[in-house]
């Protein structure tokens, strides 16, 4: 019961330590609510507008036909015509367009005569990512195209035919998979920074000391010092939930409650490896810099914004030590695979077993940092 | 010609005091040096966008000439790794349980509606969670089918049966390697990281401690104060920085199209804006706690997410699209992808050092204005 109460008594401290400054409680607060509107509307990799330049030396009614299906579909918008070779590097290189068609002058008489006409594309690579997107949106087009040209002129169609489905995002939203992502991004964010100085704020000033003979047991000022960032991480992740699926409208298929513990345990390790950070710093300044220089390699080393199955090998596995890694797993697959506890035992417990290895050093170094 | 001797003493002196501060105390160094190449070497490895040997279930229900054929055609890609299955059912547990990224199904009549009727369907099922991985993996997998659909032809002696073919040319980067962007990126994230946390606690700092206090009794003016604060982090900024185009270049290989002068001229005026915004941040925020969080708040993820680093801007609602404006790393990715890739293309390189030269002067400006207020009450 005295256990207990002392850590209350700690934890609102903590809170309150937190919470009384307007800085700090607006830094908690504005933030991540503004993040998760411009990131969730800027972070996709789908493609629109892409602006298209025009090198025609055809202008027949295969061409113009050609040309109406691009320029009448969304990903696509024609910014200007080409009239000789010469112009279109400029174009490029200036980023005045992404991609210039050229379709020659035998173009219609190719296509007519049965033989395969050749529809030159010249796309900026500097984005490799885009290009081959873009790339891609271009050839669904000649694709469809190509089918319904055969079956208007009797040809024969290919051979052979693909029939492309994705599942659990059947329109290949790319925010689908962004915007359930940026619930650990942010919560990651914010538990870190709260607990990244918990300790050494308190070193600084001196009175860690003064913690350290209360009655108080190492284990109880860890229990008290993780209830602040925990609390604070699991009502903003509730609340960025909730705006993900009634803001951004992203389908919630799975089970909340197998949401809810992937996220405790998240937190739980998030919370762990801030207050290890702590108390290793001396200063607030390495307090920060160790917070930071966690965040950025876990955010970049997650999945969530590039796939962690085209790391090379040795990455990959570095990866198995980041908690987010995990979470990114849960929350995609909760939210649009539907999945379940079941499927999920794979994350939860590396998280757990993080949590655990780094609260227990950070409770080992509360004591053995002192001499 | 008294006054600026003075000055310029008392510039020394300040210059002397940080650049001793940041020798003794080792931390400055080590995230001006040790970072970019701790951060370039995980992220350049770790960020790609590049997907090779995506694993793929097959299934052929009956096995034969034209089943072979085309399957054929999936394993001569290395983008590729395929298992077969014996069923559809099998290779959907598979699929669930996320063993394979997608499934390639050849039903039983395959073969017969190839030789027949043509236009054999053939099922493709994609995991498209990560939508961006699932259209490039469609990509490639209309890739393959374009390939055997040209050996088909040819082994029938017939003409493709296609009206149009796509002949693509992807300029400054053929290999569509998405390492050649993302690197350069990279510089401009990490040292938007590094300036801005280089500075960013520096004067709050000695607010907390009081000692900014002793530092306003001295003759010492406000600017020259900041050069003074600026200048050794500047140089330390620009070791780390070249440290970083080094390694673009060596160890991931990634071409400088352009020159290096250009490079190093725009790289020091980005310097300068992260700098300034550091400093702005803490002369605002004159606790080093909220210091670090806004700069934590300000710097990494927008300059990961906004800076068209990873995410194309032109494709962003234009509200966003108007807030990107604002990110000191916008300009510098833009400026060091054309670099990098495409030569020295002056057009692009002029409008956003310019957008960078008044972010200098906005960044600046306020910190000193900022600064100078606080002296006053």
């Amino acid at each position: 019961m005295t256990t207990f109460r002392r850590i209350l008594a700690l934890a609102v401290k903590e809170l309150l330590a937190i919470l009384k400054d307007r800085k700090s409680r607006f830094v908690l607060v504005a933030p991540p609510i503004a993040q998760l509107i411009v990131f969730g509307y800027a972070a996709t990799f789908d493609l629109n507008n892409i602006p298209l330049a025009l090198y025609n030396e055809d202008r027949s009614a295969v061409s113009r036909e050609l040309v109406a299906r691009l320029t009448g579909s969304p990903h696509f918008v024609l910014v200007g015509h080409v009239g000789q070779d010469a112009q279109i590097a400029p174009l490029i290189d200036n980023k005045k367009a992404l991609m210039v068609l050229h379709l020659g002058p035998r173009f219609s008489a190719d296509v007519k005569r049965g033989k395969t006409a050749h529809l030159q594309v010249i796309i900026d690579g500097r984005n490799s990512n885009t290009a081959l997107l873009a790339l891609g949106y271009l050839r669904s087009i000649v694709t469809d195209f190509n089918l319904d040209w055969s079956r208007q002129h009797g040809g024969s169609g290919p051979p052979a035919v693909l029939r492309i489905r994705p599942w659990y995002n059947e329109n290949l939203l790319s925010r689908w998979f962004v915007v359930p992502g940026i619930i650990g991004l942010i919560t990651l964010v914010v538990t870190t920074v709260v607990t990244g100085l918990s300790v050494a704020r308190e070193r600084e000033a001196g009175t860690f000391d003064q913690l350290l003979v209360t009655p108080l047991r190492p284990v109880e000022i860890l229990v008290g010092k993780s209830i602040p960032g925990l609390l604070i991480g699991l009502i903003e992740g509730s609340f960025i939930l909730l705006m993900v699926v009634l803001w951004f409208e992203v389908p919630l298929r799975g089970s909340l409650g197998a949401l809810y513990l992937g996220m405790s345990l998240f937190l739980l390790s998030a919370v762990g490896i801030g207050l290890l950070i702590s108390s290793l710093a001396v200063t607030q300044q390495q307090g920060i810099l160790g917070a930071f220089l966690f965040l950025v390699p876990s955010v970049i080393l997650s999945g969530f914004a590039t796939p962690i199955s085209n790391m090379p090998q040795v990455v990959q596995h570095l990866t198995l030590f980041n908690p987010m890694r995990y979470f990114m797993v849960i929350l995609r697959g909760v939210f649009l695979e539907g999945d379940s506890y079941g499927l999920l035992l794979n994350q939860y417990w590396p998280m757990a077993m993080i949590a655990v290895v780094a609260l227990s050093l950070a409770a080992w170094l509360f004591r053995n940092r002192m001499h | 010609m008294k006054p600026t001797s003075a000055s310029l003493m008392r510039l020394k002196g300040i210059i002397r005091k940080e650049s001793l501060q940041i020798l003794r105390d080792p931390s400055s160094i080590a995230i001006a040096f040790v970072l970019p190449v701790v951060l370039l070497l995980l992220f350049g490895y770790g960020v790609s966008l590049d997907a090779r040997q995506i694993p793929l279930a097959v299934v052929v229900e009956r096995t034969d000439a034209g089943s072979a054929s085309f399957i054929g055609a999936f394993e001569h890609s290395d983008y590729f790794e395929l298992q077969a299955f014996d069923s559809i059912q099998a290779a959907q547990l598979a699929f669930d349980v996320r063993a394979v990224f997608g499934i390639v199904w050849l039903r039983n009549d395959f073969s017969d509606r190839l030789l027949t009727t043509g236009e054999a369907p053939v099922g493709v099922i994609l995991n498209g969670v990560d939508a961006n991985q699932a259209r490039i993996t469609a990509g490639y997998i209309q890739g393959a089918w374009q390939a055997w659909l040209a050996s088909y032809a040819r082994l029938q002696g017939v003409e493709l049966p296609l009206p149009v073919t796509l002949e693509p040319r992807i300029w400054f980067n053929a290999a569509v390697r998405s390492r050649n962007f993302l690197v350069p990126g990279l510089i401009a994230v990490i040292m938007t990281l590094i300036g801005a946390m280089l500075t960013s606690m520096v004067v709050a700092r000695e607010w907390e401690r009081g000692t900014m206090e002793s530092l306003m009794v001295t003759p010492v003016r406000i600017g020259e104060l900041m050069i003074g604060k600026l200048f050794p982090y500047f140089v330390l900024g620009m070791g780390g920085m070249l440290l970083s185009v080094a390694m673009a270049m060596g160890l991931f290989g990634v071409p400088l199209r352009g020159s290096f002068w250009v490079l190093t001229a725009v790289s020091a005026l980005f310097m300068l804006v992260a700098l300034g915004m550091g400093l702005l941040i803490s002369v605002v925020a004159k606790n080093q706690f909220v210091a670090g969080q806004i700069s934590i708040i300000t710097t990494f993820l927008p300059a990961f997410i906004l800076s068209g680093f990873i995410f194309q801007i032109s494709s962003m609602p234009t509200a966003i699209q108007v807030i990107t404006h604002i990110v000191p790393a916008r300009y510098y990715v833009a400026i060091l992808q054309t670099v990098f890739l495409a030569g020295d293309i002056w057009p692009i390189i002029l409008a956003n050092s310019a957008a960078l030269l008044a972010m200098m002067i906005v960044f600046i400006g306020l910190a000193r204005r900022k600064l100078h207020k606080r002296l006053d009450a």
